[in-house]
């Protein structure tokens, strides 16, 4: 997205308070065409900041884009003088948005890019803790963690002397490694961390805590205090235990801690009084998640929020559809993680309610309490 | 030196003439809890939140808050814990007598039929043949089952399946024989449960629950060593927690063993 102006449709950069062609103040953002030309380039062995300098040499370009503006850009090892790129805003490690210069068409091995990779949190040959194996998108997490090509994921299972659904397959899967975790449990995630602290690179937190009901016809506040001491605590627990480990590790070689990812509902936006006490726990946890990304990002370690609606698994079953796959959440966690997201959202619904959110939020509030 | 008899009973105590049979699991997040349909409330799991360890917390000192079940770990039932007990004098662990808290107990050896089937069930004419042995259950004496089933891993212990769990107990008419011909005072387990796992499809479903808490009568589940104590002749002190109106509670069981028994 670039700043395009209104009355004359010219795009600049960097951001104006007025046209540069016609001097109008209506500069909204809109998306841009993404393609330029790479003018030249230059590879700085010492450069000033001193993030880089340890990250040295390092390759900036010039991009004059066919839709007008000229960026400095980062560019990735394939970027060739005088070739087409295809432009696109990254967050760097300290979570600021910055240009990233691609070749035009794919080459070879093209995500394992040493600069590309210091914008991303690429799965490919990190090692991931996914914290729930028993639940389906925990599973479908892992296996598409393996396929994106994951070292190692360890898979916490709560209780193991309880047999789940898909256990079998689970320990069969090459590179996978299922390890005692129970969330709720502080001790249980501190001994845990003890073990494997210190090469958890990605933690995808795949707690699944899903409980219809709101306040009034509810008795009592055991289900409640489950929700919160999965959603909630468990929350804490993990981020007390792994968080400290991973912000130190952020910048350690080719396997450096890269990413957090919470699976949170779009409920955490809008109470959906439906599941009035579960989106409240998932309120709870979103904003926790805004504090760890702040707490993580001195570290250069991303929080990836993926907002999805209902779930097609058992909890929601009375809930029609559309509900979104379990493997359709996988898909998005490991596309954020290779893109380098913060937020995004999973299927028709999620999409929807942040723009009717965005739009209008008592409006919102209100449908969703009728 | 006093020579009544309690005294002479805490020098045989220190002087190992009395043995003291730790019957209680620890009480930890590890130990499985009974496991109900996702749709009933569910028992807290046992948790130990640390308040402070000798740190900026409390400098010189330890200590935990726990969150637990009344009915997690080795744990104590109440009568008022069931239905058929709600309506009974002094049916809290509160308020039931503190005399019936030290009791005699009679050991039945089931370890062979529960090793080939873990569904097992305690019959009337299991008990027959014990005290053909070792002579007719006396009144107030607790009746405890032994099937070795503490020994277990907490796979195979807990031993669920899709159609729930599959751990040995007593049947519906030994239940209610115990109770009302042979006047127990309460009937104790290695499993989670005083009941069968599949307990639920006997008839009345939950018979330990059902005819012991119906009769006043108490539960304990979730112990181990009664490897060592001897089929009769051994006391056991159960005491549970002094909570209000509580159902039941975990507690440290204990075994009096003369020496030379067991």
């Amino acid at each position: 997205m670039l700043q395009r102006c209104g009355a004359c449709g010219t795009f600049c950069y960097p951001a104006r308070d007025a046209c540069p062609a016609c001097l109008s103040s209506d500069l909204a953002f809109a998306d841009a065409p993404r393609r330029g030309t790479l003018l030249s380039e230059t590879t700085l062995h010492v450069p000033a900041d001193v993030h880089f300098r340890e990250r040295a040499p390092w390759r900036i370009g010039l991009v004059a884009m066919d839709c007008g503006p000229r960026l400095v850009t980062h560019l990735h090892a394939d970027c060739e003088e005088g070739q087409p790129v295809v432009m696109s805003f990254q967050l760097d490690k300290s979570g600021q948005a910055v240009a990233f210069a691609h070749p035009e068409r794919e080459t070879p091995n093209m995500t394992d890019d040493r600069q590309w990779r210091e914008m991303t949190a690429d799965p490919k040959f990190r090692r991931v803790l996914v914290t729930n194996g028993r639940s389906v998108v925990g599973q479908e997490v892992v296996t598409a963690l393996k396929a994106a090509g994951a070292s190692i994921v360890f898979v916490g299972v709560a209780e193991p002397w309880k047999p789940f659904r898909g256990e079998e397959a689970l320990r069969a899967l090459e590179g996978v490694e299922i390890v005692p975790l129970d969330i709720g449990d502080e001790k249980s995630v501190a001994d845990l961390a003890a073990d494997i602290g210190g090469k958890v690179d990605i933690l995808v937190n795949t707690t699944e805590h899903v409980r219809a009901g709101g306040l009034l016809g509810r008795q009592g506040t055991s289900v409640v205090r489950d929700e919160i001491d999965q959603t909630y605590l468990g929350f804490v627990h993990l981020a007390q235990a792994f968080g400290p480990a991973m912000r130190m590790r952020g910048s350690d070689g080719v396997n450096s801690a890269a990413a957090w990812v919470n699976i949170l509902s779009v409920y955490a936006l809008a109470n959906w009084p439906v599941f009035g006490a579960y989106s409240a726990s998932q309120a709870a946890a979103l904003s926790l998640s805004h504090c760890l990304r702040a707490e993580l990002r001195p570290g250069g370690v991303k929080v990836v929020n993926v907002f999805t609606g209902p779930l097609d698994i058992e909890w929601f079953q009375t809930v029609p559809p559309p509900k979104v796959a379990p493997r359709a959440v996988a898909g998005a966690i490991v596309s954020a993680l290779k893109r380098g997201l913060e937020d995004v959202f999973v299927g028709d619904v999620a999409e929807e309610f942040r723009q009717r959110l965005a739009a209008n939020p008592k409006a919102v509030e209100r449908e969703l309490g009728t | 030196m006093d020579s009544n008899s309690l005294v002479q009973f805490a020098g045989a105590v220190a002087s190992g003439a009395v043995r003291v049979v730790d019957l209680t699991f620890t009480l930890s997040p590890d130990f499985p809890v009974i496991v109900l349909p996702p749709e009933f409330g569910q028992a807290a799991p046992v948790r130990i939140q640390r308040i402070s360890q000798y740190d900026a917390a409390g400098p010189a000192w330890y200590w935990n808050n726990l969150t637990f079940g009344e009915h997690t770990g080795t744990h104590f039932d109440a009568p008022i814990h069931w239905f058929t007990g709600k309506d009974l004098p002094n049916n809290s662990v509160d308020t039931l007598p503190v005399s019936d808290m030290i009791a005699p107990a009679c050991v039945i050896d089931c370890c062979a039929g529960a090793a080939k089937d873990p569904d097992f069930l305690l019959t009337v004419p299991h008990v027959e043949a014990w005290e053909k042995n070792h002579g007719r259950i006396p009144p107030r004496h607790w009746v405890l089952l032994r099937t070795d089933w503490s020994k277990k891993g907490w796979r195979d212990y807990a031993n669920l399946k899709d159609d729930g769990a599959h751990t040995p107990g007593p049947d519906a008419a030994v239940m209610r024989w115990l109770v009302e011909e042979r006047g127990i005072i309460g009937f104790g387990t290695e499993t989670i449960g005083t009941d069968a796992g599949q307990g639920g499809h006997l008839n009345p479903p939950y018979p330990a629950h059902h005819f012991l808490h119906g009769g006043g009568r108490y539960g304990l589940q979730c112990l181990c060593n009664l490897d060592q104590l001897p089929p009769t002749g051994a006391v056991i002190f159960a005491a549970p927690l002094k909570i209000q109106n509580g159902s039941g509670s975990p507690l440290r069981v204990l075994g009096l063993v003369p020496a030379g028994q067991g």
